[in-house]
């Protein structure tokens, strides 16, 4: 437990149950949309697939959030040793959010 | 692949990898579990016990649904499956566990009508397709999968497709995780917590970890940057002596959890009172069942199933690699009685057991590399 | 090469112990090795025992000829990009040209089910005609039997190919060195997820093709750029890239360290594999090869496949080096590994 993928949107049917097409680099599925009732995407969102159902709906927010901060890691960093080397602070001051 | 490669991205890989070594006291062991059985393979297929630094040791936990599902019950399933009016639908990660007399792949060799699919809704599928035939879906998986299940439970019943029953297998990952704290040769230190089971559950069953026991744990997802991001957060909750629960994967994971599948799985399913995990015992309340709604659909009532208990040879040591207490190396049967090709015990049966993995990915590896460059 | 020596040569025990025939002795892994290295052999080759090649370069007569056989066993027959008729032709010819020889001719045997339609035979016997032609191999024999309803999935087909020895080529596990490099002709996965989803159990659309082809020209234009430095050569079908350098670890007691960033992968085989849980490097290909090189030649071999219609997606893919010796490791750009073993039976598709 448990591989997902993610996937994008690409088209939506309503027949008796909610479905969608998703594509994954080129490979399509009907994926289906039971589980995201309260909160059905519309082509372009992307999903997380597993097992042939959309499990959530992934935020593209977050995901910038997350890569940002880790870029961050690094230039905190290059930050903190800047400053150490200026001779301004104590050198265990790591890695610090 | 987006939403793929950007967490698999070298340069940032590097950088958080830096980041851990700059965080992890280098007079300090420290002693990490993942939970999960995805994590588990997403480490050795990533490589990702190269670039940690060797103070920390990850330990693999029980949640390989696969490797806890007692030798007996895939009995039962097999024995539904002599009837050759039965379509005995799986995932693949069933086809090689082995029963008393083969798995189902040596099973579907000797004529029975054995078939792999992908979703359950492609076993209801089988079902309406062939009127004439039952199919039979052996359902595995935690909370991740359950809630699949349950709607395509639903689904059967809603459209009067009778020729179809599910035989039960799901788990719940939380009673894993107690067995684990309660284990008294047990020292974990925090917790990598499982990224798509906790789509569904959300990141409050964990509290209870955090609070009582006083495990830092990070919810993450599998991609290498996922699961050292996730070592980040727990390495800086254990420095400023903090536990509480993070979502590493926010991206993905909604802190209430998925409520359209919890519904789901509170209409179809209810928990056991009791489940064997195999290698740790009986564990109260960690399993569901089908409840009398869906009695029609369930295969435990529709089959006579045999339901005998069948123990593992006491040589073999899944018990304690499962609760992370001894390495996969470390059972005196690992690579020369149990192999993949040949499994004694659950975890070398599944691709993501912890024997499995550290075998196929791993164990040719640790005597004979020192440094590993990558070629020109 | 080796020569048809006499029946003096003391006989190998059989040292197979499985008590059946189960599907994974098929599936080109770790079980068939154990049946061709602890049946077959023993009982069959009186000759010194030599690494396993595709094809047996002999003398008969003091003419040196080469020799293969190969049997097709496909579900579903048609698929996108080819059927079996063209894998019957290809796959024999790709064994002979992986093992330094140029196909000349080809018998060939059916194995036919009652009931299969002609048609489908007709069309079959044609796809293998039109494959010969532009293999430029000709088919002057064959045999045909039919049994009943039930058996041989509709059609088996078995081909046995002779060709001789391209000039300047001396390959064996053996030559292999530390340092040497791993060359591949093209993306891999293509034929064994085509056929996958071929089989639609998986529900799964994708714009792929098998990649059947004839890899003779590819093998033709290496030879005559790099010849006496190519060391040894491979077509990776069942099994993958992952079986065909597990076999040569184990054949030349190296080991082999490829750079996961540099394997060709098509988009369409890499999401299908995600989403299946496979490793691309244990799908099987039918119009791809490996060959080692030795290092200073490298580059030119790169560019002689490059050059060639069909090799424009080249590359190399990883060397020859002391340690793991007897594994494949792949290492990613990180600095991450994983070994990678031949499996024991097909790969399956997994959730978990």
């Amino acid at each position: 437990m448990c591989l997902a993928i993610p996937g994008k949107v690409v088209e939506l049917f309503h027949d008796e149950r909610p479905t969608a097409l998703v594509d994954v680099v080129g490979v399509k599925r009907r994926i289906d949309l039971g589980l995201l009732q309260d909160d059905l995407p519309e082509p372009g969102d992307w999903v997380l697939i597993h097992v042939g159902f959309a499990m959530s709906r992934i935020s593209e927010g977050d995901a910038l959030d997350q890569l940002e901060m880790l870029t961050m890691l690094g230039e905190q960093d290059a930050a903190m040793a800047e400053v150490r080397g200026l001779g301004m602070t104590e050198p265990d001051e790591r890695g610090s959010p | 692949m987006k939403y793929v490669d950007e967490f698999r991205e070298p340069a940032l890989i590097t950088r958080t990898v830096e980041e851990i070594k700059r965080l992890a006291d280098t007079q300090r062991q420290y002693r990490i579990m993942e939970v999960c059985g995805g994590h588990t393979h997403a480490i050795y297929r990533f490589g990702l016990k190269d670039v940690l630094p060797s103070n920390i040791e990850l330990i693999h936990g029980p949640g390989c649904p696969v490797c806890v599902l007692p030798m007996g019950r895939i009995d039962d399933g097999l024995s539904m499956a002599e009837d050759p009016s039965v379509i005995f639908a799986a995932f693949g990660d069933m086809m090689r566990v082995p029963g008393t007399h083969g798995s189902p792949l040596e099973h579907k060799a000797r004529g029975m009508d054995i078939r792999i699919v992908y979703s359950p809704t492609d076993a209801l599928k089988l079902a309406a397709k062939n009127p004439d035939r039952h199919v039979m879906f052996f359902a595995i998986g935690f909370e991740t999968t359950a809630p699949s299940t349950a709607l395509t439970l639903m689904r059967a019943k809603a459209e009067g497709i009778r020729n179809f029953s599910v035989f039960c297998n799901h788990v719940t990952i939380i009673p894993a995780i107690r067995a684990i704290l309660d284990s008294p040769d047990m020292r974990i230190d925090a917790f990598i917590g499982p990224g798509h089971v906790s789509t569904v559950i959300g990141c409050r069953p964990y509290e209870w970890i955090a609070r009582s026991e006083r495990k830092p744990i990070a919810v993450s997802g599998f991609e290498p940057l996922d699961i050292l991001q996730g070592i980040v957060m727990l390495l800086r909750q254990l420095r400023d002596g903090e536990s509480k629960v993070e979502n590493q994967y926010k991206r993905v994971v909604p802190w209430e959890g998925n409520r359209a599948a919890l519904r789901v799985m509170a209409e179809v399913f209810q928990l056991r009172p009791y489940f064997e995990w195999r290698g740790m015992g009986f564990i109260s309340q960690s399993a569901l069942r089908i409840n009398d709604q869906f009695a029609a659909w369930d295969a435990e009532h529709r089959f006579h199933i045999p339901g005998v208990r069948v123990t593992d040879p006491k040589a073999a040591q899944c018990g304690e690699v499962l609760k992370g207490v001894l390495k996969p190396a470390q059972c005196k049967l690992f690579a020369t009685e149990c192999t993949p090709e040949r499994p004694v015990g659950a975890l070398m049966v599944s691709s993501e057991g912890s024997c499995a993995a550290y075998f196929n990915y791993e164990h040719r590896k640790a005597s004979t590399l020192t440094n590993i460059s990558v070629p020109a | 090469m080796s020569t048809v020596t006499s029946i003096d040569q003391p006989r190998y025990k059989v040292r197979f112990r499985d008590p059946q025939i189960e599907m994974a002795h098929g599936a080109g892994g770790k079980a068939s090795r154990r049946l061709i290295e602890g049946l077959f052999l023993p009982l069959l080759c009186e000759a010194s025992p030599e690494p396993l090649s595709d094809a047996a370069h002999v003398r008969i007569n003091g003419a040196s000829i080469a020799i293969t056989t190969d049997s097709f066993v496909v579900k579903p027959l048609r698929f996108p990009g080819g059927s079996i008729g063209e894998l019957a032709v290809n796959g024999t010819v790709n064994d002979l040209a992986v093992s330094g020889a140029r196909a000349e001719v080809l018998v060939t045997t059916f194995v036919l089910e009652a009931g299969l339609p002609s048609s489908v035979l007709e069309e079959e016997v044609r796809a293998m005609a039109d494959t010969a032609r532009q293999a430029g191999v000709t088919i002057v024999g064959g045999d045909t039997k039919v049994v009943e309803h039930g058996k041989a999935d509709r059609m088996y087909i078995s081909t046995c190919g002779v060709g001789s020895p391209i000039a300047g080529l001396h390959l064996s596990a053996g030559a292999v060195r530390p340092g040497d490099k791993i060359l591949l002709s093209g993306p891999i996965g293509d034929h064994g997820i085509t056929i996958l989803l071929a089989r639609g159990e998986l529900d799964l659309e994708a714009n792929l093709r098998s990649d059947t082809r004839s890899v003779l020209p590819l093998v033709e234009a290496l030879a005559s750029a790099v010849g006496g430095s190519i060391r040894w050569m491979r077509d990776p079908t069942r099994g993958g890239v992952a079986t065909s350098l597990n076999e040569l670890t184990r054949d030349c007691g190296l080991g082999v360290v490829l750079r996961e960033e540099s394997i060709p992968l098509r988009d369409e085989v890499r999401g299908a594999c995600e989403l299946l849980g496979l490793d691309p490097l244990h799908i099987a290909n039918e119009g791809q090869f490996l060959a080692v090189v030795s290092p200073e030649c490298a580059n030119a071999a790169l560019e002689s496949l490059r050059a060639t219609p069909g090799g424009h997606e080249a590359r190399i893919i990883g060397e020859i080096r002391k340690q793991p010796a007897g594994a494949v490791l792949v290492v990613t750009s990180y600095g991450g590994s994983r070994i990678v073993d031949m499996l024991v039976g097909d790969p399956l598709p997994r959730i978990c």
